[in-house]
């Protein structure tokens, strides 16, 4: 069986700047990595390895060249085969082109290996755009049933059983084969590579699929010209806070309940 | 020791020197009375002034010296040993607002810097020059001032040292008021006594630091951690000393085993590490840091940092060397502390140092010793050095039979300690509370020294009294 993960490399959220004149973002110095969701997508896949060692688990991304880094990471970690979606031709893609050109990608790696992917695994959205579009795109474009916000999954008589967060908690769906699952946070983080994976995953060579490989494709629906959104602002979100009211003149013990709200939430330690 | 009460004409006169500052009585901040071991005992002081600058602090210490008028020192009031509590009353003064940077000297290396800088705000204006403040305890937000005045370690000490090796020179106000200025931002100095490291470490209880000179080094430009997993302590531990033997030499080395991982884990709400590996549980980790300026240069070490491991029995190497997986490997070891004070009600700690090569035997005696015992044991430790964070907690005993078991099994630790060849505190310091352990620790004539020494710079003995040494 072969699943393949699709991944991103984003800018490290804590250390995002915004260009005051051009609104884009600065990406100098900017430090990268692997879009978090995209790196639970993984662990579930290597969970499903784990349990059934013949899996073989492929990843994909589009990006730059330097987005090598993000599937090395993934080759580290759980990924046994990567390969990178990059050319002129893909740049300043929406989501919408991007969703195409790697169903087409995908499309290429199942003819060229010889394979088909019972399952295709997305982070539920990249921590830079945020749109959360692009994993039920490609299953749209490639015809196949999707699940989104999965947190944990198994298999079972080709079936895949995937617990998914809602919004009043979670639930558990069985879904036909082939089909695509996004994953948002679970309970655990992604597994950590090992030396030897990583030593490996550093040599591996990644397959780059660009223009070329993609002949057959519609190059109308990729970079700018296929892209009907185009970004006009990017902006850093305003925080907004949840917000508690802890009212002197509702309540008595308005102190000793916002301590308590403080302590609670780990912003102080002890009330003495 | 006798002092003077604060009268209301002293009041007056310190108003004199930082007007609108002289806070009295029960509007001191309770802060003022403690640090964060309440367990030593906490003391209300009688004033409380934040100082701004060193002519206010010569200038209070006149008045006191003149009043006989005991004067403690804090920075963020971070310390484990009681070092900051007001034990005697008087005046406390907290140098926190004194936390500015002056200056940074990129040729020489150095910084010119204020008490009251955050040791995390020391850090990040460092680098942002490319530079580093080695020292690296656990407690990002305690004062650079805390921190030289307890000798802070912290878990960079294999590779870097300790705070000490870091102060090149300070200005001290005496305890009679007078100022005084000691070393330079230089490498080498030979001039006679060392007063800068005499007072490095000293707790306050010799001078009022007001102002630092520090080493800095060229900041590294990539860090990578690497953990390994073993099926038990004791594998872990007797890997220890072999890493150094071959060279190795990682930048940070701690170990902790499962239980306290867990503990720590469940606290920050984030679960990273592996419980078991191919199906075997896990019971202990070494974790390291290792530094460089390419991954080139780093890469071939880990790849044999690894191999040795495993050789020597670890059950698998891992390696976090993102921003996000270095983040997530860490925050359970960093929570360690908070996560103790928060879920123990009482809680006493001490940071023995012992030889690398005995920690597994000195994890078996007091974990051992502690069975007779009603409360709890943690532990972890600096595994490249030997320094030990070891917690007796309880959230069921009363705190007197718990202080009273304690103290038994702390007097068993230390004598164990002294005879493995160890020290009786890595990094916290002495404090009021390790001032009895430490009397028995060392012998009469060194405690007399101290003494001696406590008397030369503070004959009235009104500086942080009843810390390190007891007075007359």
């Amino acid at each position: 069986m072969h699943i393949l993960v699709c991944v991103k490399q984003v800018p490290y959220a804590q250390n995002i700047a915004i260009d005051p004149v051009t609104n884009t973002l600065v990406r100098e110095g900017v430090e990268s990595i692997l879009n978090p969701f995209d790196g639970y997508a993984l662990e579930a896949a290597a969970r499903l390895k784990d349990a059934n060692p013949a899996i073989e688990i492929h990843a994909l991304s589009m990006g730059p060249p330097q987005a090598e880094a993000a599937l090395r990471e993934c080759l580290a970690m759980a990924a046994d085969k990567g390969y990178l979606a990059t050319d002129r031709a893909f740049a300043g893609s929406d989501t919408l082109a991007t969703s195409y050109i790697l169903s087409e990608t995908i499309r290429y790696i199942e003819r060229e290996q010889g394979i088909s992917f019972a399952l295709i695994f997305c982070g539920k959205q990249a921590i830079d755009g945020d749109t959360a579009q692009v994993g039920p795109q490609i299953a749209e474009l490639l015809g196949m049933a999707q699940v989104t916000n999965g947190l944990v999954c198994e298999l079972q008589d080709n079936k895949l059983f995937i617990w998914r967060e809602t919004d009043e908690g979670k639930e558990q769906v069985a879904v036909e084969l082939p089909c695509l699952a996004t994953f948002t946070k679970p309970g655990f983080e992604p597994r950590l590579a090992t030396v030897r994976r990583r030593t490996a995953a550093r040599r591996a060579e990644i397959s780059v699929i660009g223009a070329q490989e993609l002949q057959e494709s519609d190059f109308n629906r990729m970079g700018l010209k296929g892209s009907p959104t185009q970004v006009k602002r990017t902006f850093a979100p305003t925080l907004k806070a949840g917000g508690v009211v802890v009212d002197t003149a509702q309540d008595p013990a308005a102190v000793a309940h916002l301590a308590q709200l403080l302590v609670e939430r780990h912003i102080i330690s002890t009330v003495k | 020791m006798k002092y003077t009460p604060v009268s209301p004409d002293v009041i007056a006169l310190l108003e004199e020197v930082t007007p609108g500052r002289v806070v009295v009585g029960n509007a001191i901040n309770p802060d003022y009375s403690r640090d964060e071991m309440p367990i030593y005992g906490t003391h209300q002081p009688e004033v409380a002034i934040d100082v701004h600058s060193t002519a206010e602090v010569s200038a209070i210490m006149k008045i006191c010296h003149q009043n006989n008028i005991p004067v403690t020192t804090r920075g963020a009031g971070t310390g484990l040993v009681g070092g900051s509590v007001p034990i005697y009353g008087g005046v406390v003064i907290c140098t926190a607002q004194m936390n500015q940077i002056i200056s940074f000297d990129e040729e020489q290396f150095g910084v010119v810097t204020q008490p009251g800088v955050l040791l995390e705000t020391l850090k990040s204006e460092a680098l942002k020059r490319g530079l580093m403040y080695p020292p690296d305890p656990g407690q990002k937000l305690a004062t650079i001032g805390g921190n030289v005045s307890t000798n802070a370690g912290g878990m960079r000490a294999i590779k870097y040292g300790t705070t000490k090796d870091y102060v090149r020179g300070m200005t001290v106000v005496l305890a009679d008021g007078e100022v005084m200025h000691i070393g330079a931002n230089v490498a080498k100095t030979s001039m006679g006594y060392n007063l800068v490291q005499l007072i490095t470490g000293a707790e306050g209880t010799l001078g009022v630091i007001t102002e630092l000179v520090l080493k800095l080094i060229k900041a590294p430009k990539l860090e990578i951690s690497v953990m390994a997993p073993f099926a038990d302590l004791d594998t872990a531990l007797l890997a220890v000393p072999k890493i150094f033997k071959s060279s190795f030499r990682p930048t940070a080395l701690e170990f902790f085993e499962r239980d306290i991982l867990e503990l720590s884990e469940s606290y920050v709400g984030k679960k990273v590490w592996p419980r078991e590996v191919q199906g075997a549980p896990v019971q202990a980790y070494l974790l390291m840091i290792f530094d460089g300026d390419d991954m080139e240069e780093i890469d071939p070490i880990i790849e044999k940092m690894a191999d040795f491991l495993l050789d020597a029995g670890a059950m698998d190497v891992m390696v976090a060397d993102t921003v996000t997986k270095i983040n997530d490997i860490w925050s359970a070891r960093s929570a360690f502390l908070d996560c103790i004070m928060d879920s123990y009600k009482l809680y006493d700690e001490n940071d023995v140092v012992v030889p690398i090569h005995k920690i597994s035997e000195f994890v078996a005696f007091f974990t051992q010793e502690a069975e007779q015992y009603d409360f709890e044991v943690r532990y972890l430790g600096h595994a490249g050095d030997g320094n030990l964070h070891i917690f007796g907690v309880s959230n069921t005993m009363e705190e007197e039979p718990f202080k009273a078991q304690i103290h038994l099994w702390m007097e068993a630790m230390y004598t164990k300690a002294l005879e493995m060849g160890g020290e009786l505190t890595g990094e916290h310091g002495i404090g009021s509370g390790k001032i009895s352990y430490f009397e028995d620790y060392v012998s009469e004539r060194v405690i007399g020294l101290h003494a001696a020494i406590k008397e030369a710079f503070d004959p009235k003995g009104i500086l942080n009294p009843g810390k390190v040494v007891r007075g007359r």
